[in-house]
């Protein structure tokens, strides 16, 4: 068969009206993820078995089940449980835009909290001697030590949780979210061209990604600026 | 031994698992004293000094600084640590802070010493180890000599009473080490109260008041550098300084 071209003039625009949704759904949910990260995060480092275990444990389910089932549970579940619907969190998850923003948030805030441990672990043991060894408190060392050098070593993996992130969000698009997948899949359903159509979109995904990692690179070289010899 | 000891530790024990790496420590330095620490690797000397600043907690004994006990309080532990300044093997500078900023961070926040002060005291030490024009460098920007001196003017910016140097030119290359010993020989000559682990003899014998020998987690030998290397009565301390200095 033959690619038509004339489909993918028509599609392009109409999936570009979606891409403010799936902005929304990358920013909101990275913003949160990765608040809910560095909680994740303390409480695991924190050396207090009654914080680090549950930070495990929730860390544990949330890699280990994938993200549709997570979003499919959240969006069909959560309406079937009387405490939910009874509670000030049923405006949420009432919405599947909430839906699809908590699911989002769990599951990204779960491996964020891994790379962000990967990249405290990673501050040399000499440089935190040297600062005890001046005096600072363990809240000074860490602010002014383990944040800034973890972030920079962390920035990369992160990145990546990032990009793959954004591909996450087309996910909403199954519980009848219209971001740049959803409508896709309804012109789909309407032009009977899921080849022309589907195409496009990655096209359009693939754009997206190439702006994310040029810009995470900036960020990545402003950050390790003290790297370079 | 006087009894404004500055530093005095009593029948000090540590013990990393089963293994114990000092044993029975005894040591007074007085105020203005200058110790050099030598043994073989393995033998305790990095050990003793980081249990002066309690980077190392000791097991057993008496650890006094400046009439401080050092125990589990941390008020006391930041106080003894504010009076003493540590040079490590392998610098520990602060790698995302540009080299003033190394200087004047623990003054900051331990001090509380105002910004513009703080800046002048850093440059006045960058002067005092000869690298004022490095100031706004970062750490991997300065050779290896260079950021051992940066992190000794780091150390007198807290104005330390003591300063313990843990194999100070170990991780040097043979050229920079010169510089890095010129530093500590100015220190000294200006009366630092210093405890340095070092294997550079030529450094003990010219600086040293006291060169105390360890092996095995003891004290073996502890005498003035002419007794030291010339008469020294301890088998183990003939044994390691002809390996030493055989070459």
């Amino acid at each position: 068969m033959n690619l038509d071209f004339s489909i993918i003039v028509d599609a392009l625009p109409k999936m570009l009206t979606g891409i403010g949704l799936t902005f929304q759904l990358l920013i909101l949910s990275a913003i949160l993820g990765l608040i809910l990260a560095i909680l994740l995060m303390l409480m695991r480092i924190s050396g207090k078995w009654y914080l680090s275990w549950p930070a495990q444990v929730y860390i544990y389910i949330f890699r280990g089940t994938p993200i549709l089932v997570q979003i499919f549970i959240v969006y069909y579940g959560f309406p079937q449980l009387d405490f939910i619907r009874d509670s000030f969190l049923w405006p949420i998850f009432r919405d599947p835009f909430g839906c699809a923003i908590f699911a989002l948030t769990l599951n990204t805030g779960a491996y964020v909290s891994e790379i962000l441990r990967g990249g405290v672990l990673g501050v040399d043991r000499g440089i935190l001697e040297a600062g005890s060894a001046l005096g600072l408190s363990t809240r000074q060392k860490f602010i002014y030590l383990t944040t800034p050098i973890a972030t920079r070593l962390a920035l990369p993996a992160y990145g990546n949780d990032i990009i793959s992130l954004l591909k996450s969000t087309a996910l909403a698009s199954t519980i009848t979210l219209a971001d740049m997948t959803g409508i896709a899949r309804t012109l789909v359903a309407q032009t009977f061209a899921p080849y022309e159509i589907f195409i496009s979109l990655a096209i359009v995904y693939i754009i997206l990604t190439w702006i994310l990692q040029k810009s995470l690179g900036r960020v990545e070289r402003y950050l390790g600026r003290y790297m370079e010899k | 031994m006087t009894e404004l000891a500055l530093i005095q530790m009593t029948n000090v024990g540590k013990f990393f698992g089963s293994f114990q790496a000092l044993k029975g420590i005894n040591l007074h330095v007085s105020k203005g004293e200058r110790i050099v620490v030598c043994g073989p690797s393995g033998s305790g000397k990095s050990t003793m000094i980081r249990c002066i600043n309690r980077l190392e907690k000791h097991d057993e004994g008496q650890i006094i600084i400046g009439g401080k006990e050092l125990t589990d309080q941390v008020a006391d532990i930041n106080a003894v640590r504010r009076e003493v300044g540590m040079v490590f093997q392998s610098f520990n500078l602060f790698p995302h802070m540009r080299i003033v900023k190394n200087l004047m961070l623990a003054q900051r926040l331990v001090r509380k010493i105002p910004k513009a002060e703080a800046k002048a005291t850093a440059m006045e030490y960058l002067e005092r180890v000869k690298i004022p024009e490095q100031a706004d460098k970062y750490p991997i920007q300065l050779s290896g000599g260079q950021q051992q001196r940066v992190a000794i003017a780091r150390a007198l910016c807290m104005k330390p009473e003591i300063i313990l140097f843990d194999e100070p030119t170990s991780a040097l290359d043979p050229e920079m080490i010169n510089e890095v010993l010129e530093v500590m020989t100015d220190l000294a000559r200006d009366g630092m109260t210093m405890i340095c682990v070092t294997h550079e003899m030529g450094f003990a014998r010219s600086v040293a008041d006291r060169v105390i020998f360890m092996d095995a987690g003891e004290i073996v030998e502890e005498a003035d550098p002419e007794t030291f290397f010339d008469a020294p009565r301890n088998a183990r301390t003939q044994k390691f300084l002809s390996q030493i200095l055989a070459h």
